[in-house]
């Protein structure tokens, strides 16, 4: 057995150790102080609507498991919007991405973020929850990421930057290359799909759907557990 | 421009301190609020230039009289509400004739992307050389798969040096990866550091303007060329806009590149230019933002970069300011390859688009930064680009380039033409060399060894220009014999006829651009 560290123990003697140093610095805060957990960006978050195959259990802690996948949706997924950018369904996206990881054997955990509507930061938080520290992140518009733990926020092992291009197929084998990764593997890239008018024909609604994301960005609130039922 | 929300120019100084700034009190400042009243604004006139009528200062702006020095010593004294005032009285045609006279360099340029949708090296070698002897004096890559990202950086950089000694080369990647990649001395300059115009945008980034001054500084004590880049839409693309019009937050972006010291900006919508050209007026502002860009004095980059409409008419009409007035860089970039391979999700001109391109050059007279260049001449290039990419990847133990990718990337229009590469292993050598520390010089020496001299020895002087650092002054791109043009030496002298960049009397790039292949000689025709 490999000697247990005092977890409090250590964090006590680095504070010790750095406030010796007098570099202490002070928080910097973005927020009214008053606000501990408040909605950014003014307007109020919509109220999540109760979705029957997507239910919260708690807040999401940290995994042991090293075969586990974490999917970590973004504010507005399932309850207040529903469907991606080119209609594909939450629930048949999340479905996808399950069956690519359990075709490989692997466990998904589904969590969802509150701190963040972007989608590298919400991969940053999904993969420090993910046993094998590796999460697929999904924001509501279906924009995708395989990010993993030791990356930068902003980098990423697979970006899928067009949500527009990216079909079930896809998004089934997003769920089957992160779990790849998650056993330490090295798989092929899957095959990015280009299409130079994505934009022009779904900028201003991806804005709007991001917009409508953001708004149900909640700052501090940790990530929650979410329990899906596909049938 | 001017929302409803929009601040109120104003500013008051009180012992060389801003203590209010567009009608906002120094303690309720945000953090870019502060960045820009400690760094931003010159204080010793700001008083006086701030009383001045805006329509005033637009009339100066476009009237070919008063002098671009006498226009920065204005501009650069106001704030970011006032500066969205004055160009917000300008028609687009205003914009464009003070475009004409704003931008920094005398001699307009554009800048290309080249990439492809399976990362191809070879690929990428051979449409660097074939875009740099088009005239492009800079060039950009991205990847498909992040982890490709030293790969196609050395490939740009060989297959340009290849094409035309001087062109300098960049990957825009995760931004720690690509101060990397050009400390290692595999890219000579950086134009993706993004800045924003509210806080909550930088900060949902893990940035501040203060991390971005920083890394700014990161490059020039590196010999690195860097330009910040902004662009209307994209506080509205990331959800946090605080009800204020694109074109006063693009104001304050280019406060915060002033502010950090940065010589340039790529502004003009850029990835987000979906947006200010789904509501009126927002081309005309998206010309405002570049015109708001050179008025700071700052080298502009005007985007003209992403897929933009599905109509030709208005993919000429996105294009149309920047390309009549010219700017240092017209598009940042055009795309060199077919659309097809444009890993930046499509440009609004691409390798399509040329001979169309040389057509309004020569018809308009107007230098819009390419020439025609004959087809022996670019295969030639093309191949010798990647025969040299072939040798740095043998001498560096990368996974190897056989001669049919040689001979398909020579020919090759899009990577539907290249034979597939084992992606896994690219992407293993690909961390291997960075793990093993190889640099600039070791790709020097391999092109050495292997008798790609003239190419070596253009990396190598790449790699020299960085130690002495002279084109890291506004608006500066090489010739190529390594000279620099920039703001400095060949300052943009426009007012009015008689006066500026004239292409008629640039007469080497006057012959090439009339120099159409295609045109028929009457001679020659058969009637």
């Amino acid at each position: 057995m490999v000697q247990e560290i005092d977890e409090k123990l250590l964090r006590s003697i680095i504070r010790n150790v750095i406030a010796e140093t007098n570099q202490v610095d002070t928080p910097i805060s973005f927020q009214n102080e008053t606000a501990e957990a408040s909605p950014v960006n003014g307007d109020q978050p919509e109220p999540e609507k109760s979705v029957d195959w997507f239910k919260h259990v708690g807040p999401a802690k940290p995994g042991y498991s090293r075969d586990e996948v974490v999917i970590a949706v973004a504010p507005a997924f399932a309850e207040v919007l529903d469907h991606n950018l080119t209609g594909i369904s939450h629930k048949e996206i999340l479905r996808q991405v399950v069956a690519g990881i359990e075709e490989e054997g692997l466990k998904a955990r589904i969590v969802k973020v509150y701190r963040t509507s972007d989608v590298s930061f919400c991969g940053a938080e999904g993969d420090h929850l993910s046993g094998s520290g590796i999460a697929v992140a999904i924001q509501s518009k279906g924009t995708t990421i395989i990010h993993q733990k030791d990356q930068e926020p902003l980098s990423n092992l697979e970006l899928f930057p067009q949500a527009p291009v990216i079909d079930g197929d896809t998004y089934r084998a997003i769920g089957k290359n992160a779990a790849e990764y998650a056993k330490g593997m090295s798989p092929s890239p899957v095959p990015t799909v280009n299409d130079q008018m994505a934009r022009v024909q779904y900028q201003a609604l991806s804005a709007l759907m991001h917009i409508k994301e953001t708004k149900q960005v909640v700052m501090g609130k940790p990530a929650e557990q979410i329990e899906v039922n596909f049938n | 421009m001017m929302g409803p929300n929009d601040p109120k120019p104003s500013i008051t100084i009180e012992n060389g301190v801003v203590t209010e700034l567009d009608s906002k009190k120094r303690e309720d400042f945000d953090l870019i609020d502060l960045y820009i009243a400690n760094y931003g604004i010159k204080l010793e006139n700001a008083e006086k230039v701030m009383a001045m009528d805006s329509t005033k200062i637009a009339n100066m702006l476009c009237d070919p009289n008063v002098s671009r020095q006498d226009i920065v010593a204005l501009t650069t004294a106001m704030t970011p509400a006032k500066a969205e005032e004055v160009i917000s009285k300008l028609n687009f045609a205003e914009m464009i004739m003070a475009t004409q006279k704003m931008r920094p360099r005398r001699t307009p340029a554009t800048q290309c992307h080249v990439t492809n949708i399976r990362d191809n090296p070879v690929q990428i070698a051979a449409d660097a050389a074939d875009a740099a002897l088009r005239g492009f004096p800079e060039q950009e890559t991205t990847t498909a798969v992040a982890r490709y990202a030293p790969l196609n950086a050395i490939a740009l950089m060989v297959g340009a040096q290849t094409g035309r000694p001087g062109v300098i080369t960049q990957c825009s990647v995760e931004e720690a990866l690509e101060l990397s990649l050009g400390m290692r001395g595999f890219t000579g300059y950086a134009e993706t550091i993004s800045v924003y115009g509210t806080d909550k945008v930088f900060t949902d980034g893990d940035d501040t303007p203060w991390s971005k001054g920083f890394l700014a500084s990161c490059y020039a004590s590196r010999g690195l060329k860097m330009r910040f880049t902004s662009g209307s839409g994209s506080e509205v693309m990331m959800g946090y806009t605080e009800g204020k019009s694109m074109l006063y937050l693009e104001s304050r972006c280019i406060f915060i590149t002033k502010a950090s010291g940065v010589q340039g900006l790529q502004n003009g919508g850029v990835s987000c230019i979906g947006i200010p050209g789904s509501v009126p007026s927002g081309i005309r502002s998206v010309l405002g933002e570049n015109l708001l860009c050179m008025m700071l004095d700052l080298e502009c980059a005007s985007a003209n970069d992403q897929a933009f409409s599905h109509s030709d008419m208005r993919r000429t009409e996105r294009l149309l300011g920047q390309f009549i007035a010219g700017t240092d860089y017209i598009s940042s970039g055009y795309s060199s390859t077919p659309n097809y391979d444009n890993t930046f999700a499509g440009s609004n001109t691409d390798g399509l688009d040329y001979d169309d391109y040389y057509v309004m050059e020569r018809d308009l007279a107007i230098n819009g930064g390419i020439h025609p260049v004959e087809e022996e001449t670019i295969i030639k290039a093309r191949n010798q680009a990647a025969r040299a990419l072939q040798a740095v990847f043998a001498d560096l133990g990368l996974p190897k380039i056989t001669d049919e990718e040689v001979e398909a990337a020579t020919y090759a229009n899009t990577s539907k033409d290249m034979p597939e590469r084992n992606m896994v292993e690219d992407m293993k050598a690909a961390q291997d060399l960075m793990d093993r520390g190889i640099t600039g010089v070791d790709i020097v020496k391999a092109l050495y060894n292997n008798g790609f001299k003239e190419t070596a020895q253009a990396v190598l002087d790449l790699q020299k220009q960085k130690v002495c650092g002279d084109f890291l002054q506004t608006s500066a791109i090489f010739d190529e014999k390594w000279n620099v043009i920039s703001a400095v030496n060949d300052a943009n002298d426009y007012q009015g006829p008689g006066t500026g960049y004239r292409l008629e009397e640039d007469t080497d790039e006057w012959e090439r651009i009339k120099n159409l292949p295609f045109a028929i000689d009457p001679q020659n025709m058969q009637l």
